[in-house]
């Protein structure tokens, strides 16, 4: 469902607009174009003389007769493109009666329209009450490259350096591209999510008596993985605005508050994970597909718990096995 | 086994043909066995009986280009002797998730036939289809001279098969896995192969996610004299890169580990002298989180490259420029829009020589337009790179005006594949539509055989298509196209086209059943999310009885459209393996 909002227990929609709430593009101004799109679909599907008048204004469109494209329409793309969607509801193309924003071909090119900004871990034709749905198969990349670039995008801050972050380091104006990017690569994540299944499991904290569960395919990293858990048990009144407002302003923010606290060792809590053969294990030391492999639940341990924890040092490769007294 | 004396039964006017047959039939097979290729063999089959019967003893390996087209007893009553299968199944669009789950292209019941009639199989490649734990555990068991192994983008079986091969196969030479939908339970496969056992000459398990045990990796490259492709997972770190590299030499391709780690500056030169020793190195790939860091030391094995994936690495332009110095034979390059327009602007300047460009997205789902290539990255390696053949390019934007110049650069084109990321995007600086763009790729790439087209297009796209590119084998479209008229246009336009495969275009069944005397021709036609209705689909399947006509439906839909739709050429007549939610009219 809406887990794309990163939300507790309410669920629903901090974030403006309907459908459009489930978008974590981080830009403001996608979310206002995609709200144009979902009532020009609308429009054109309950209104279909007005999708008529759409059609002329746009590139002839529909119509059977072979119409040379004439002066193109001026707007943003997104705005062309609503015209195309409307060329699908046409009933002239084909004598199809349906004209529905929910009947599967106009929501597939209703999909398209959204590819905008709205992500969502929907299976391919849903959300068709919301009139906006992802894409499937758009672009056309292979599922395997996909989640090994997302995989890659994102790997934990210990041996393996992510390149790009350290290349944000060493390179000016490159530091909006890292730090924006943990947005898409969440984004990532959840269009993987209509190809990847749900992985959710059990987190407990130290001295919170009730257990959260959270959907690790959710995310491609451990640094949103960690900030998602910190929302969760140290600040419940996180609206999704505020959050995207975060996201947006900035980097600092990120950097300061979010994943380090828990992954780093400088909080008063670890966070750390049983793996499948019983173990508990410091979260952050392999790879993130390796970690997705291989853990069974989660718990944010007091660090005064931890029985021969060290510093953990990003250079390291080795997981450490801790046991919790 | 003497065939001969079976041959004079299967063709009784033998006597009759001799008159006219300059040599016997056993120098006929004697040559006809040099002919490799497929096409060519196809067509010496149609020349007379005799040179079909010729063809048919005489080849050892089939491909077949879409499993559903023939039945494996057919395939093995016509050819008595091979020993190499290709065979691809689903619709490539299920690479793309368009294809349900449990669709079909089960090897099992090919195997199963094999079984009897090629007991002596050593090779199987293949691509796109389902293949299970128990499938590989039945081919060791049914193929004692197994040889070769395959599989590329199928799904079905997981690691406890691939240990099954590699404990089984005395003789296996080749094992590739490539990117595969298979469930990864670990990498104790690889400590299956006997410690007797050194006949491998490939290994790719480059896609494979878990752990193989490294002691037993390095044994078993050093004992494989013969390895010449091997392909490694990124969890192979860059010391046990090393270790691996200097006992093997004599590789030609090589895909490396995960392309970061700190390293102490004599391993730093002891990995560069490995490399160093490569002397026959031809195709690097792998090369996942490298970093200008690391790259040097891959610059003495970079002269004798011919191809560079570079699709995994997040390379910037200054970090690609430097490395591309290096490689001046280079032929095909595959790099990660990371690189953007000045890298593209190295290539150019760097590889002359250069026949195959792909460039993938980084970020495929960002709207920041601001990031990765655009229209001026591809010109510039047009300028620079003449004989370029095959391209493949993500962008977010592009003109007409720069197509017309990349083409008018590279007239020699053959497989040109564009995808504007966005769909429906026009001409950026001019907002029109981009088929003067893809005009311009059909009328000067005669030699064009692929095609895919993105952006805004309308009906004149394809119509441009239809008059021009006569040589177009492979089409593919996605959110384009104004009317049934344009999908007309090709249908009744190119020659040669064999698989067609469209996605959310107003086509309808006008157009559809304009192919109708096409879709023989044709290997297969793919048509999901257009206008297409049930009615239309069971007029083509009444008229066409040779074709059969899949349906599959989405759950939403209202009943009479129909939303996927897969025709193909079948001499099997319909599939009887169909689950429940594909219809075959």
């Amino acid at each position: 469902m809406e887990g794309t909002l990163g939300l507790l227990g309410t669920g629903g929609g901090g974030g403006g607009g309907p459908s459009s709430g489930g978008s974590t593009t981080g830009s403001m101004s996608t979310v206002s174009k995609e709200d144009n799109l979902v009532l020009s679909s609308e429009v054109s599907s309950s209104y279909p003389d007005e999708s008529e008048l759409e059609l002329g204004l746009g590139l002839g469109f529909g119509g059977g007769s072979a119409l040379k494209a004439k002066t193109p329409p001026t707007p943003t793309p997104w705005g062309q493109y609503a015209r195309i969607l409307t060329a699908k509801d046409f009933p002239s193309l084909v004598g199809k009666a349906s004209s529905s924003s929910s009947s599967s071909s106009s929501s597939s090119v209703t999909k398209a329209n959204a590819s905008a900004g709205t992500k969502r871990t929907a299976d391919s034709v849903a959300s068709a009450a919301n009139g906006v749905s992802q894409v499937v198969g758009w672009p056309p990349i292979r599922s395997y490259r996909m989640n090994s670039l997302v995989n890659q995008i994102k790997s934990p801050t210990t041996g393996e350096f992510n390149s790009t972050i350290e290349k944000s380091r060493s390179k000016n104006g490159v530091v909006d591209k890292t730090n924006s990017g943990s947005d898409k690569n969440v984004n990532n994540a959840k269009e993987k999510g209509h190809i990847k299944t749900s992985l959710f499991v059990k987190v407990n904290m130290d001295g919170i008596p009730i257990g959260r569960k959270v959907d690790l395919n959710a995310h491609s990293c451990y640094e949103t993985l960690a900030e998602k858990l910190e929302d969760m048990f140290c600040r419940p009144s996180t609206a999704v605005s505020a959050r995207r407002s975060s996201f947006e302003e900035h980097d600092p923010m990120v950097e300061a508050t979010g994943p380090s606290k828990l992954l780093d060792g400088s909080s008063e809590f670890v966070l750390t994970y049983e793996d499948k053969e019983g173990d508990w294990m410091l979260v952050g030391d392999v790879p993130w597909g390796m970690f997705l492999s291989s853990v069974k639940k989660l718990r944010i341990m007091r660090s005064s718990e931890v029985n021969g924890l060290a510093p953990r040092f990003r250079e390291r490769n080795v997981s450490q096995r801790i046991t919790p007294i | 086994m003497d065939p001969n004396p079976k041959r004079r039964m299967d063709s009784p006017d033998l006597s009759e043909s001799n008159r006219f047959s300059p040599f016997p039939d056993e120098v006929l097979e004697r040559v006809l066995s040099l002919v490799k290729s497929h096409k060519d063999r196809s067509s010496v089959s149609l020349v007379c009986k005799d040179w079909y019967n010729a063809e048919r003893w005489s080849r050892t390996h089939v491909f077949i280009g879409n499993c559903y087209s023939v039945s494996p007893e057919i395939v093995a009553r016509r050819f008595p002797k091979i020993r190499g299968v290709t065979l691809k199944g689903k619709p490539r669009f299920s690479d793309f998730n368009l294809v349900p789950p449990n669709w079909g292209a089960d090897i099992h019941s090919w195997l199963v036939v094999f079984a009897s009639a090629y007991p002596f199989l050593e090779e199987l490649r293949l691509k796109r289809m389902t293949v299970t734990d128990e499938s590989l555990e039945f081919l060791v068991t049914s193929f004692p001279n197994f040889k070769a192994l395959s599989l590329l983008s199928c799904d079905g079986f997981s690691t406890d098969g691939l240990a099954a091969i590699a404990t089984h196969c005395k003789n296996l030479t080749e094992l590739d896995i490539q990117e595969n939908g298979m469930d990864d339970s670990g990498g104790g496969w690889l400590s299956c192969f006997p410690e007797n056992f050194t006949s491998l000459e490939v290994l790719n398990f480059a896609s494979l996610n878990s752990d193989v045990s490294f002691d037993a990796f390095e044994r078993l490259v050093s004992r494989c004299k013969s390895l010449r492709i091997l392909k490694v997972n990124k969890n192979i770190t860059l010391e046990q890169l090393q270790r691996v590299l200097v006992r093997a030499p004599q590789l030609t391709e090589f895909g490396t580990g995960s392309f970061h780690q700190e390293l102490m500056p004599r391993q730093y030169t002891e990995l560069e002298s490995a490399f160093s020793n490569c002397k026959n190195l031809h195709i690097l790939s792998g090369l996942w989180e490298a970093t200008g860091l690391y790259l040097p030391v891959l610059y003495p094995a970079c002269d004798s490259l011919i191809f560079l994936n570079l699709s995994y690495a997040t390379l910037l332009s200054g970090e690609l420029a430097t490395l591309l110095s290096h490689c001046p034979k280079l032929r095909r390059l595959w790099v990660l829009d990371t690189v953007e327009d000045k890298g593209l602007e190295a290539v150019g300047s760097s590889c002359p020589l250069l026949e195959e460009l792909r460039v993938f997205p980084m970020d495929p789902f960002d709207q920041d337009i601001l990031r990765g290539v655009t229209e001026s990255g591809f010109v510039a390696v047009s300028y620079g790179c003449r004989r370029l053949r095959y391209v493949l390019y993500f962008c977010r934007q592009m003109t007409n005006a720069a197509v017309a110049t990349i083409v008018q650069n590279c007239p020699g084109f053959t497989h040109f594949r564009l995808c504007i990321m966005n769909p429906g995007r026009p001409d950026y600086l001019t907002n029109e539509p981009m088929d003067e763009a893809f005009g311009a790729v059909v009328k000067t790439c005669t030699k064009l055989q692929r095609l895919a087209v993105s952006g805004l297009l309308t009906d004149l796209a394809f119509e441009y298509i239809g008059n021009y590119a006569k040589n177009l084998e492979a089409l593919s479209v996605a959110f384009a196209g104004s009317s049934d008229w344009g999908m007309q246009c090709v249908l009744r336009g190119c020659p040669k086209l064999r698989k067609l495969e469209i996605r959310d275009c107003p086509f309808g069944n006008a157009a559809l059943l304009s192919g109708l005397e096409k879709y023989e021709s044709m290997r297969s036609l793919w048509m999901s999310a257009c206008n297409v209705t049930m009615n239309g689909c069971r007029l083509l399947a009444r008229q066409m009885p040779r074709l059969n006509v899949e349906v599959m439906k989405d759950g939403e839909s209202d009943d009479s459209q129909a939303d996927k739709v897969y025709v193909y050429r079948s001499v099997a007549g319909p599939r009887r393996d169909a689950p429940p939610f594909v219809l075959t009219l």
